[in-house]
């Protein structure tokens, strides 16, 4: 009797924690929604700000997310690819690989500001590379670095071992048999945790503060060594810093609601490549 | 019949995982174009015995192995032998059958692709010629170029046969080959076994006494990673040497 009663009590509770969870995330999704749909219009995403922002558009904010994006990838996708596969086809299970392994499962979860502060100093100040794009994307690409290889590294642990034995017994070098009969079913995968950390990095408001976004722009960057506005950046001046906060509310609405159409876009590709993948594996190439 | 040539010379083979002696002084002859069956109870070492043939304990982390392995008299455990050159002789066909997510035809062409010394003309024939050869061609001739994963348990492990024999090695390891099929597919494997000893040189691992009875010419009774007796498989099978084999064998223990 008593056991039945516990059990039911469980459920009951672990049925309230979840739907509190998602009533919640409805809110949240229903208030940016319902209050940033009106800002939404063609000018609003293909003009800039006008007016000391309270009217035009964010399009610089969007072009200089995107921009920085790229950067991003360009820069954490590569390396963080190349460092899961040498952790987990090359390194030998070590102290030292251990400790690497630790150390970049503790730098995920280190707060975005301190990426920041590292950003100035190396390439803002050390490289020289100023407030820009290129500093700010570099930085996010820190940030996302240990979740590229995480979860780099996860989509290389499901290759099942026999692939690679079969490969070897057959007299193939080892980076053939990475090559030819690894990365490829471990590819999509690996971009599936990649675009989910871009999703993040691409939110993050913090690391590109002193980094290389600006308060306001009156024209488009014209390199990769200029200033750029953001999405994340421009809905928190919006928001806090503003000197007609309420009168530029529905514009941080819709800044908020662009931002999480490219968040969820994002996240969307992820789940599209993954569904590719899993067909992929069930079929041939 | 010509006097049988010795194609691997194992002398004096001792194999560690960690600090576990896992093979204890092996010495064995394993004749060319011979079946060499290598029998004994789970753990015995039998099948780390065969991974020492073409060098796959080297993939295991934290082992290490002494002794020598000639391979046509050169020690293939020498330093300075490279391993996928070794594996280029020696064959492998494992246990689970492994083919790869990709079609038939890669699947059977992907050895050929690794020097890419073959024209597209040559590969062609020698993934049919190799489908042949593991009798698998008639059954697959017309869907080549479909998914390997479509064929069944049987179908694949003589797909990963062929595969093996496209890259023409000298030496076929077979570890236990059989162990995951029924009954019908078993008895295809070993007839395939008896045709591929013209050109091979086969070294099956299998749990299965009537098996290794059916199919092997030599048969090595291993038993906490000794080798205890080897002899004609006639021999080994109605009168071994020794009480340990003869107990095995029947059945009495193992």
């Amino acid at each position: 009797m008593k056991k039945k009663w516990t059990e039911r009590l469980g459920f009951i509770l672990l049925t309230l924690s979840g739907s509190i969870v998602i009533a919640l995330l409805g809110i949240i999704l229903f208030d940016i929604i319902s209050n940033g749909i009106g800002a939404i219009s063609w000018e609003f995403i293909s003009q800039p700000p006008r007016e000391g922002m309270t009217k035009g558009g964010i399009f610089p904010a969007i072009l200089g997310t995107f921009v920085v994006s790229i950067v991003t990838i360009l820069f954490s996708v590569p390396l963080g690819m190349c460092a899961a596969i040498y952790l987990h086809e090359y390194a030998r299970a070590g102290r030292l690989t251990r400790l690497i392994r630790l150390s970049i499962r503790n730098l995920s979860g280190v707060p975005s500001i301190v990426y920041g502060l590292f950003g100035v100093v190396i390439f803002v100040q050390t490289f020289r590379f100023g407030t820009s794009i290129l500093s700010a994307g570099l930085t996010l690409g820190l940030l996302t670095l240990p979740w590229t290889i995480t979860a780099c590294e996860e989509a290389l642990k499901t290759v099942p071992m026999a692939y690679r034995e079969g490969a070897l017994a057959l007299g193939a070098t080892k980076w053939y048999t990475i090559r030819t009969n690894v990365l490829p079913y471990a590819v999509p995968g690996m971009l599936t945790g990649t675009i989910l950390g871009l999703a993040r990095a691409a939110g993050e408001t913090a690391p590109i503060l002193f980094t290389g976004a600006a308060f306001f722009l009156p024209h488009l960057p014209r390199s990769i060594f200029d200033q750029f506005m953001a999405l994340p950046y421009h809905l928190y001046i919006l928001s806090t810093q503003h000197h007609a906060i309420e009168e530029v509310r529905p514009i941080a609405y819709g800044t908020a609601l662009v931002l999480l159409i490219l968040v969820l876009f994002l996240s969307f590709t992820a789940i599209l490549v993954r569904y590719r993948y899993r067909k992929k594996m069930k079929g041939s190439i | 019949m010509s006097q049988p040539v010795v194609k691997i010379l194992v002398r004096n083979l001792n194999f560690f995982y960690g600090k576990v002696q896992a093979l204890k002084n092996i010495h064995l002859n394993i004749l060319s174009n011979h079946v060499t069956a290598l029998i004994g109870p789970s753990g015995c070492g039998k099948t780390t015995f065969l991974r020492c043939l073409n060098r796959m304990n080297d993939l295991i982390e934290g082992t290490r192995v002494e002794g020598e392995i000639l391979l046509d008299g050169t020690n293939i455990l020498a330093e300075g032998i490279d391993p996928v050159q070794v594996r280029r002789k020696v064959g492998m066909v494992f246990q689970k059958s492994n083919p790869f997510p990709k079609t038939i035809f890669e699947n059977v062409a992907y050895g050929l692709r690794i020097e890419g010394r073959h024209s597209k003309g040559e590969i062609g024939e020698i993934v049919e010629r190799s489908l042949k050869d593991a009798a698998l061609w008639d059954e697959v001739s017309d869907r080549l170029h479909r998914s390997a994963l479509e064929l069944s348990g049987g179908q694949q492990q003589r797909l990963c046969i062929a595969r093996a024999l496209a890259v023409k090695p000298e030496v076929l390891l077979m570890d236990e080959p059989a162990s995951a099929l029924d009954p019908i597919a078993t008895q295809k494997i070993e007839e395939l076994i008896q045709e591929l000893k013209v050109k091979y040189t086969i070294v099956i691992v299998t749990h299965n006494m009537q098996q290794a009875a059916r199919v092997s010419d030599y048969t090595a009774f291993f038993y906490l990673g000794e080798l205890i007796e080897v002899d004609r498989t006639e021999k080994i099978f109605t009168r071994p040497s020794l009480k340990k084999t003869e107990d095995y064998v029947t059945g009495r223990f193992g």
